[in-house]
């Protein structure tokens, strides 16, 4: 019951610790993609691509390398424009309104090394103004909440492979944005902080609710993780299978990913991913 | 201990071997020389004490000449490397002028300067600083724009401006890459100051140098070579103590 309260507590704390922009109050961060094709210059890199994800739903997108999917996902963020198609994030599909409602975490954790970790979480904040005492205190809050409380002023060169990732999440996070696009936010790290740090990753969804849309090239890591996952051929891309994960984000990711059920979805993935390369 | 021991002891090795060879007046016979044009270091440094008033005066003329032309060439350095950075309009017309600058020779440049800036400090200050911009426009130039791309579609993601990317990501990148520049040409500036001075000063250390030159004050002459070396290494280590100051995260 205590800690019940506590969580309670805990979540609406953490509400009002990332403001939302203005702009998107009303929003949740809804995602739709149609006849989706792109390619740079004479290379295609997308074909044809057709997408819907629900506020709040997390998408992930697999596929072998080099078929596209970090151009999508650079896409879906406004980072860039498609050769053709239409992308809609909250309805709205001009590039600077994507780039306003999706926080884009890019591959490698790229902290930059002459801020303090909390400075480095706290870009966004100080990008739009906010002055550094103000954007610390905010970003504070979260270094408590997600476990980093004690390394704020360790610069990032002093943190191990998982605390920076998380920094860099709490980063993306703190942008106060609807849709969360992360670029294989944990290829760099072994295998037991990569199993942690998906662990981590969900408790923290499940306390700050976003639209993710996540590249991997790791099924298991996107079967675990997300609500859907979408399975893409070799360049250029196109959806060679879809799949509804059997336990998203549960609690005991080392039970999840053993059990009977997971293991046939994920050998089914396999399989549409062994197909699609073809 | 052993990046400062080392050097200072080989540097020892050769002034006890010059030693020798000075005042054995082996060098001297060497070279087939009257042995008062062929200084030991100990000569060296009793000139260097007995004429340290004039040293000192004329030190001063080529250290202002220096930081005036390394100022210049500072602000023109890295104000050219951010202008070429931001715009490849500015790229494109002006990197092939600031190539050319540095194929103009000072030798012919010199004495022009003298003509139009007249014998002060002026004509000094500006070969210094034609020599120095290069490396740090070069070196700054190239660091600014070896920013990691991802990194700016991070800081665009996160509501950045151009400005902002510049300030927060690529300015602090190309730091260690300009105090490279910076360290080249803080020890290229007593070269700049000295050839300016030859071509016409009444002051200064490359004055002195051509003086003791042309009567035969082989001593002396070293002397100033010791205190221009001094002020180089000097600025050398003031730079490379602020690089240790401000790029604290390599």
């Amino acid at each position: 019951m205590r800690q019940d309260t506590k969580m309670a507590a805990e979540a609406e704390g953490f509400a009002t610790a990332i403001e939302t922009p203005a702009n998107s109050t009303a929003n949740d961060g809804g995602i739709a993609i149609w006849d989706l094709g792109h390619s740079y210059g004479e290379l295609e890199t997308i074909e044809r691509l057709d997408l819907e994800l629900a506020p709040h739903a997390v998408l992930g997108l697999v596929g072998p390398s080099g078929c596209g999917k970090s151009t999508l996902l650079e896409l879906i963020a406004g980072l860039q424009e498609p050769s053709r198609g239409k992308i809609e994030v909250d309805g709205e599909s001009d590039p600077t309104a994507r780039l306003s409602h999706c926080a884009f975490m890019p591959q490698s954790d790229l902290l930059l090394p002459w801020l303090p970790a909390i400075d480095n979480a706290a870009l966004a904040l100080r990008n739009r103004g906010i002055r550094r005492a103000a954007a610390r205190s905010e970003a504070g809050e979260l270094f408590e909440r997600f476990g980093l409380a004690g390394f704020e002023r360790s610069r990032p060169a002093e943190l191990s492979g998982g605390m920076r990732q998380r920094v860099a999440f709490l980063r993306t996070l703190i942008a106060g944005k609807p849709v969360l696009a992360l670029d294989e936010p944990f290829a760099a790290l072994d295998a037991i902080t990569r199993a942690e740090m998906q662990g981590w990753l969900a408790r923290a969804l499940s306390q700050a609710p976003r639209t993710v849309v996540l590249v991997t090239h790791d099924i298991e890591e996107a079967l675990y993780l997300c609500d859907q996952v979408v399975v893409l051929s070799s360049r250029p891309a196109r959806v060679a299978g879809r799949l509804s994960a059997p336990a998203p984000r549960a609690a005991g990711r080392d039970e999840v990913v053993t059990d009977p059920a997971f293991v046939t979805v994920r050998e089914h993935a396999m399989h549409l991913l062994r197909e699609g390369a073809k | 201990m052993r990046r400062w021991l080392l050097p200072a002891l080989l540097l020892a090795a050769l002034a006890g071997a010059w030693q020798v060879a000075a005042s054995s007046g082996a060098l001297a016979g060497l070279l087939d020389l009257e042995s008062y044009l062929v200084p030991s270091p100990a000569e060296i440094g009793e000139s260097l004490w007995q004429s340290r008033g004039l040293l000192a005066e004329n030190a001063w003329v080529t250290l202002q000449e220096m930081l005036l032309g390394l100022g210049i060439a500072f602000v023109v350095g890295v104000g050219l490397a951010f202008l070429m950075h931001l715009s490849t309009l500015v790229r494109d017309t002006v990197n092939p002028l600031v190539v050319v600058s540095q194929t103009v020779p000072i030798l012919v440049l010199a004495p022009i300067l003298l003509i139009w800036l007249g014998f002060g400090i002026w004509p000094k200050a500006v070969v210094v600083a034609l020599v120095c911009f290069f490396p740090i426009a070069v070196s700054t130039l190239a660091g600014l724009g070896s920013a990691d791309p991802e990194a700016a579609k991070m800081m665009r993601s996160l509501d950045a401006s151009r400005a902002q990317i510049l300030w927060r990501v690529e300015t602090p990148t190309a730091l260690p890459s300009f105090f490279t520049g910076a360290r080249l040409a803080v020890v290229l500036a007593p070269i700049g100051a000295v050839f300016g001075e030859w071509v016409g000063a009444s002051s200064g250390l490359g004055h002195l140098i051509l003086f003791d030159n042309s009567q035969l004050e082989t001593a002396r002459l070293f002397a100033s070579v010791v205190v221009l070396s001094a002020i180089a290494i000097v600025l050398f280590a003031l730079t490379a103590l602020a690089e240790r100051r401000i790029v604290t995260w390599r």
